[in-house]
């Protein structure tokens, strides 16, 4: 039976911007469903508000709404374009919420559209806890087995007592009921902690209750990722087994596919038990993912939950086994079965099978701590890691320690060097599941601990334990050998031993012992991925590495570019580069080259199988890269690899592949060690004759006072060589420059500290450029909206800028120019400028795609990450003009007056963390980039652009209610107006005693309010931070004041992070708002598609 | 423990076939040398039920999944009294096992059944290597057993071929015994063991029978004399080609008209009745998640098969045979193999695949409901 003929168009939600939990698997999964369904012949409408995905292409959706992702918006879209469907199950929770907020408001049913691919009853089931307690019941009387963790209500102590009887003795968790966040639930061991934890958990309950549940912390736990369809056939796609046993969230845990050490008896228990759960809850026709508890002691199964849904983990399945499940749940939803669909890797053979692996596929998460020094490490079940790599091998030593490099983290890997340190000591570190957990079990492991032992602190499973002793007696060979005889060196490659693993042990270096290991002729061969264990031949190259005999590189004949990709997400290096690449890939392929990928990063597009002609699946080392090009270079002509599209990871590599021989295009190493270097850039700056802020380094506090002396306080000071600004401070005196220098232990003859000055009132401008060596096209001007020091990834931007004029335009121009030339870029670059005064000053120069390219090309309808690739690779920009890949004319310097105008803003992971007494943590922005993901608001006026933006990213503006206004004396006069209109549209306004009293002289009405500094008042009146905890200020304005009051203005900003209450920190953004506020007033936002903009662009521009 | 087992580890162990291709590796159970028809099963768990499913005698198995022996060995899931693989072949061998009802390890297990095994070999290359070639003879051979290549070639070329063994009555049960029903017994069935695994049985008993296990060699009247209301003809090993004397005996009960129900090597046996033809499959299906498709539900299966045989029969068509018309009843949907045939006028019924798992997915056990219906109605 085909698909269906009653639907003729989809509206497909994504998932917005990246936060912790929610990444680009999305851009993935929802991609490869807009692909699917723009095939099978249906006009796909997609919203999503994130700029930096792939399935945001304008080529991807026939008509692509980069608009908020609210029920409001939505609704806006269905009533302009009429979908007859909404597929809500690929844009992970924001899809499927705003989905059931769509059907529960009536929006669905007034308009005729109909949910596919999920029915809220099955959503309600699956996501609901009590209805999927009553789900695992059922299944349970089907099955014989599967339970929900047994649980106990009480209302008194004596309740409490009697139910850690009932229970079966302890630990138990207490979970009081109906407090926010989780508040008060803990683990009791003992019947001291039983008392304190459920005491307080009574008192802090509404209704003086708290739920005991049984511990099952420690157990083993599993995931299957099933698919059904309209026919009820099912299938497992995957199943998972966490490293980590339960206790952890899944998203922060070593994961290893298949599952490991289950009989067939026991896995066909949970197969049984899952299947049953999918048709219970009802799932139509999809995917979902169940995850399993599983006591090692006895085999109880607990089934802990189900997403019905695609997921991070379904993403990850189908990297892991070649099975694409969002592809197949978005043909599943428009009418067809699992039979009729065929495996794209095997073509031969039907999708209605379960993959079988023949190799080891091992998740490792990445998380970002560092930048958050206060957050509590401790993994808990709240996911914390904003990134992962996945490692395929042939066997799970080689996955394993594949996984763990290709973190690309310092220490991630194994160390078998130095001294190991206590065993005791290790193991007990090893009890709290943190980031590097895992090291601290080799640590002890090296120390002497046994397998019982590390076991019995660590209840990780006794085969992975073994698996890490495998790995530790590998070492210790490798240390004990006379020489490394071939089959040494060749057993440890088959562990996953990097050559610079075992140059550490050996005391060589890894040049040295990659040369004798290519001498010894031991390199890797790299195997398929094909669903089926070479049951069938496969036809989509998708390759691993392996220390194994035979290869499946085949011969080709077409020259190769080889792209390299930018790993594992971590704050600062996120999705945008991801989308470089794949642009690079398609345009590249388009001009006739076979493009190879290399990434390690499941969640991405580019390591979807169909992005390339060659999806290598490889850490991103330079070991690695230069088997990868070796292999290559074995099977046809490579015309070059690509260096600058994936961030730093790949630009880090850019060097040392060119000293080993490797076809670097673009722009040359040396060129980006002259944007890189502090010294070498000068040069270029004063070459070109442009300004940057006077700075020096320092090794000692006072050298550092007299640079700062020298050139006056405020200064920003950071260690050099770091990313993403890490470490980086302002600094406004000398007592906190002392303390600076005295924290900062990384601080040397090599490593110096960077004091610049810092600019306080300046405007940020970031460009992003392309430059051939002959023509510069400017690809875009964005002003920042907040104000100086604070880190660009963190910050709001416009584009094209709202107050530059074309003198702006043109120096910038001039000094992109100027710095493109004499830094020797090939490509694509991006600069940092801040205007300070009536001078320009150049900040930085990166010599690559920036995170702000995706932004930049949708907002000028210009795809500059293709334009770029095809540079590397010899084009001209003026050929590129001639073939329409670039604008004819014009660039994104000069848009059209009219043209519709983008505000990016930064998404923060506040919500996320905790310090270890619970309490949120320090939301205070700075130099240091802490956002994990950004939306874009576009339209064609600044403020509707804006309030798109804040909607996108926050949750919409307020049109009513109560403003509080707290600003610096510099802006008092320019907020006047814009206060006066908040007055006009209805709102309350509040105010500190400064700004009240301005506001009156005026002729505005303002409650004084008091300052955070100023503390609660004799009778008890609450400060501003106060009544923003309370829920009794809308929307606040808060410029910084410099020195003092830029404390308490954060302290502001904080309280309104907790509480989600739209902050703005310039007046700029206050004028934005007041003109959104008033187009959201008028009912007057509407929706246009980037289609639309883009034809509106076009014509305009001719 | 550890060391010990690694230094096992390191005998050095050859794998030949007899096309010539070698690869190398190290020992693993027992040491010494073994012959037989090399094929791959790609089942990802279920190795102990793979190495003690008499269907695999006399043929060295490839595990496609590189890590064997994780589990260890328990005393629940074997499917009969012992290994019966001639040789295995394995990448990555647990060195301890971890499982809540393991007792020993493979390792262990293998060399105490003298089972020669090698590890350490390119498996998917090996499997690869089978997948273009076909599935053909060859010898494992380790420690004192190893000489030179063209020696060991020259033995495995002498091994005998997979084609034309008859090899039931090697591995079925020499004596009758009866499997008592779980619960209330509601029917009898006389099971014709041809190298039945311990599910089977197991599967109907839950299901209220009580099944009389026969000798591959039981006629007729010795079906009859149990007074059954079904029979069955199991799976087994060899080439369904020289299964003549259960041929006969089905023919027996197909003209009684007693319900009938085979599984693998008994649907071969089915098919010769009926008077088609079996073939032997180029590398045959030895796997846990292939999709059959049960052609009078449209529904899609995950199943569990171990066959390098098969039924030649017509797909889309019934066919007149002896005993009323006849249909192919389950295909396999990645090659179009007769899975399943069924009598329309007669209640008889087999498959090709394994409904009773062990290993494999739990999917196909609604055929033993099936079969239950058919005694049921005949009763009725």
């Amino acid at each position: 039976m085909p698909k269906r003929t009653d639907i003729q168009s989809v509206l497909v939600i994504g998932s917005g911007p990246i936060v912790i939990g929610q990444a680009a698997e999305f851009d993935y999964s929802g991609t490869q469903a807009c692909r699917v369904l723009k095939a099978e012949g249906l006009r796909v409408v997609l919203v999503n508000s994130n700029p930096a995905t792939i399935m945001t292409d304008p080529e991807i959706a026939d008509a692509t709404y980069v608009e908020p992702i609210t029920p409001e918006f939505v609704e806006k879209i269905i009533a302009k374009e009429r979908p007859d469907a909404l597929l809500p199950t690929l844009g992970g929770q924001t899809a499927l919420n705003t989905a059931i907020s769509l059907h529960g408001n009536g929006v669905l049913d007034k308009y005729g559209v109909e949910l596919i691919g999920a029915n809220v009853e099955a959503i309600n089931k699956g996501e609901d806890r009590d209805l999927f307690k009553e789900v695992v019941e059922e299944v349970r009387k089907k099955t014989g087995h599967g339970e929900s963790a047994r649980s106990y209500i009480c209302h008194s102590m004596d309740d409490v007592l009697r139910g850690v009887e009932e229970l079966g003795g302890y630990p138990v968790v207490v979970r009081p009921s109906f407090t926010m966040g989780g508040a008060g639930s803990g683990f009791a061991h003992d019947e001291e902690e039983l008392r304190r934890i459920a005491g307080q958990g009574l008192t802090l309950s509404p209704t003086t209750e708290v739920l005991l549940e049984e511990s099952i912390l420690g157990w083993k736990e599993y995931e299957l990722e099933l698919m059904r369809d309209k026919n009820d056939n099912v299938v497992v796609v995957c199943s998972i087994e966490n490293f980590d046993p339960m206790g952890v969230h899944t998203g922060d845990s070593i994961t290893v596919a298949p599952a490991m050490t289950l009989t067939d008896r026991e896995y066909q228990v949970l197969r049984d038990v899952g299947i049953a759960i999918i048709r219970e809850v009802g799932v139509d026709t999809g995917g979902c993912n169940i995850q399993f508890a599983v006591d090692p002691a006895d085999g109880r199964v607990i089934v802990i939950e189900m997403n019905p849904r695609v997921s991070r983990s379904s993403a990850l399945a189908s990297k892991a086994t070649g099975f694409p499940i969002a592809k197949i749940a978005a043909k599943l939803a428009v009418g067809y079965t699992l039979d009729e669909i065929p495996n794209d890797i095997t073509r031969e053979t039907p999708a209605s099978f379960e993959p079988t692996l023949d190799y080891v596929v091992v998740k490792a998460p990445r998380f970002a701590f560092e930048k958050f020094p206060s957050a509590d490490s401790t993994l808990t079940t709240t996911m914390k890691s904003v990134g992962e790599a996945m490692a395929i091998g042939r066997n799970f030593t080689e996955a394993f320690q594949k996984a763990l490099r290709s973190l690309e983290k310092k220490g991630s890997q194994f160390t078998f060097v130095g001294a190991a340190g206590d065993k005791v000591e290790l193991l007990k570190d090893a009890v709290r599941p943190t980031d590097g957990r895992v090291n601290a079990v080799m640590q002890a492991i090296r120390a002497g601990a046994t397998p019982e032992e590390v076991f019995a602190y660590t209840k990780i499973d006794p085969w992975f334990v073994d698996q890490l002793f495998l790995i530790k007696e590998t070492a210790d060979e490798l240390a004990a050998a006379p020489e490394l005889t071939a089959e040494l060196l060749a057993e440890a490659k088959r562990h996953g031993f990097s050559d610079q693993q075992i140059g550490e042990i050996r005391g060589l270096r890894e040049d040295v012992v990659r040369e004798v290991r290519h001498a010894l002729g031991i390199r890797p061969v790299y195997k398929t991925v094909d669903t089926c264990a070479a049951e069938f031949a496969a036809r989509t190259p998708y390759f691993y590495s392996s220390y194994d005999e035979e290869s499946e590189v085949a011969p080709r004949e077409k020259p190769a570019v080889i792209i390299l990709g930018s790993g594992p997400n971590r704050i600062g290096q996120g999705i945008e580069f991801d989308y470089s690449c794949v642009h690079a890939s398609f345009a590249l392929s388009d001009a006739g080259y076979e493009t190879v990928m290399v990434n390690c990063n499941p969640e991405t597009v580019s390591t979807d199988y169909d992005t390339s002609d060659r999806l290598y699946f490889e850490p991103l080392t330079l070991e690695d890269v230069l088997e990868i090009v070796h292999a290559e270079q074995q099977a046809g002509p490579v015309a070059g690899v690509v260096v600058q599209l994936g961030g730093q990871t790949p630009l880090g590599l850019s060097q040392a592949l060119k000293d080993n021989g490797v076809p670097v295009v673009g722009t040359p190493p040396e060129a980006i060690h002259a944007a890189e270097d502090r010294g070498a850039f000068g040069q270029v700056l004063a070459q070109a004759g442009l300004p940057a802020p006077k700075h020096g380094t320092a090794t000692t506090f006072a050298e550092a006072k007299s640079i700062a002396d020298e050139i006056g306080y405020p200064v920003l000071v950071r260690p050099s060589y770091v990313l993403g600004g890490r470490g980086m401070e302002i600094v406004y005196d000398e007592t906190r420059l002392e303390a600076y220098i005295e924290e900062s232990t990384e601080i040397s003859a090599s490593r110096p500290v960077l004091v610049d000055r810092f600019l306080d009132d300046a405007i940020e401008i970031d460009v992003d450029a392309l430059y051939d060596g002959e023509e510069l096209y400017l690809g875009g001007v964005m002003e920042h909206i907040e104000e100086a020091g604070i880190h660009s990834g963190d910050s709001a931007c416009a584009l094209p800028p709202i107050t530059l004029g074309g003198f702006d335009i043109k120096r910038l121009r001039a000094s992109t120019e100027g710095i493109a030339k004499g830094v020797g870029v090939r490509g694509l670059i991006n600069i940092q400028f801040a205007l300070a005064g009536d001078i320009l000053y150049v900040l930085e120069a990166n010599p690559r795609a920036s995170r702000t390219v995706p932004f930049t090309s949708k907002a000028t309808a210009v795809p500059l990450a293709k334009a770029a690739a095809r540079i590397s690779l010899g084009a001209t920009v003026a050929e590129l003009r001639a073939e329409g890949l670039l604008p004819a004319r014009g660039d994104g310097g000069d848009l059209p007056l009219d043209a519709p105008i983008s505000v990016k803003e930064a998404v923060m992971p506040w919500s996320r963390f905790r310090d270890v007494h619970g309490r949120g943590v320090d939301t205070v922005l700075g130099p240091e980039m802490r956002s994990t993901g950004e939306v874009m608001g576009i339209d064609s006026l600044f403020g509707t652009a804006y309030a798109k933006s804040q909607a996108g990213a926050y949750g919409p503006l307020p049109t009513k209610g109560r403003a509080f206004i707290s600003v610096a004396n510099r802006d008092k006069r320019s907020m006047i107006f814009p206060a006066r209109e908040l007055v006009a549209h209805g709102f309350e306004l509040m105010a500190t005693s400064g700004t009240a009293e301005v506001l009156r002289r005026n002729g505005i009405n303002a409650t004084v309010v008091r300052k955070q500094s100023e503390g609660t008042g004799p009778n008890g009146e609450k400060t501003v931070v106060q009544l923003i905890h309370d829920g009794e200020v809308d929307l606040i304005v808060n410029t910084p004041y410099g020195t003092g009051g830029r404390l308490d203005g954060y302290d502001i900003r904080t309280a309104a992070v907790a509480r989600s209450v739209p902050c703005l920190t310039t007046v700029q953004a206050l004028a934005a708002a007041v003109q959104g506020i008033d187009a959201l007033g008028r009912g007057e936002v509407g929706v246009r598609s980037l289609q639309e903009h883009a034809e509106f662009l076009t014509a305009a521009r001719d | 423990m550890t060391t010990s087992t690694r230094g096992a580890h390191r005998t050095p162990a050859v794998l030949v076939l007899e096309d010539g291709r070698i690869f190398r590796g190290r020992a693993y159970g027992a040491v010494g040398a073994t012959f037989g028809e090399a094929v791959f099963s790609t089942g990802m768990t279920g190795y102990q039920e793979t190495l003690t499913d008499p269907s695999y005698h006399r043929q060295v198995v490839v595990m496609t999944a590189p890590h064997i022996g994780n589990t260890g060995i328990n005393d629940e899931d074997m499917e009969s009294r012992k290994i019966w693989v001639s040789g295995y072949v394995v990448r990555d061998p647990a060195r301890v096992p971890s499982n809540w009802r393991s007792t020993r390890s493979l390792d262990q297990e293998l060399a105490a059944q003298g089972v020669v095994g090698i590890s350490g070999v390119d498996t998917r290359a090996l499997t690869r290597h089978l997948r273009e070639r076909g599935a053909m003879r060859v010898g494992v051979f380790s420690g004192d057993a190893i000489q030179d290549d063209a020696a060991l070639l020259a033995r495995v070329q002498k091994a005998p071929e997979m084609t034309g063994a008859d090899l039931s009555a090697e591995v079925a049960t020499t004596e009758a015994y009866v499997v008592p029903a779980v619960g209330e017994k509601k029917f009898t069935v006389a099971a014709v063991d041809l190298g039945i695994k311990g599910m089977t049985p197991h599967r109907m008993a839950e299901r209220g029978i009580e099944v009389h296990v026969l000798p591959a060699t039981a006629g007729v009247e010795d079906v009859y004399a149990v007074n059954p209301d079904g029979v069955f003809f199991s799976n087994g090993p060899g080439d369904p080609a020289t299964a003549d004397h259960p041929v006969s005996v089905m023919r027996g009960v197909l003209e009684r008209g007693t319900p009938l129900f085979g599984i693998c090597f008994g649907n071969q046996i089915l098919g010769r009745a009926l008077g088609f033809g079996t073939f032997k499959l180029k590398y045959g299906h030895r796997g846990i998640n292939q999709p059959v498709q049960d052609r009078t539900t449209g529904k899609v299966e995950v199943t569990a098969h171990n066959h390098g045989f098969a039924v030649d029969a017509p797909l889309d068509q019934v066919s007149d045979t002896p005993y009323g018309r006849a249909e192919v009843s389950h295909v396999c949907l990645n090659d179009n193999v007769v899975e399943g045939l069924q009598l329309l006028d007669r209640p008889a019924f087999s498959v090709q695949y394994h409904p009773e798992a062990a290993a494999g997915p739990h999917d196909a056990a609604y055929l033993f409901d099936r079969f239950v219906n058919l005694m049921e109605g005949q009763r009725a």
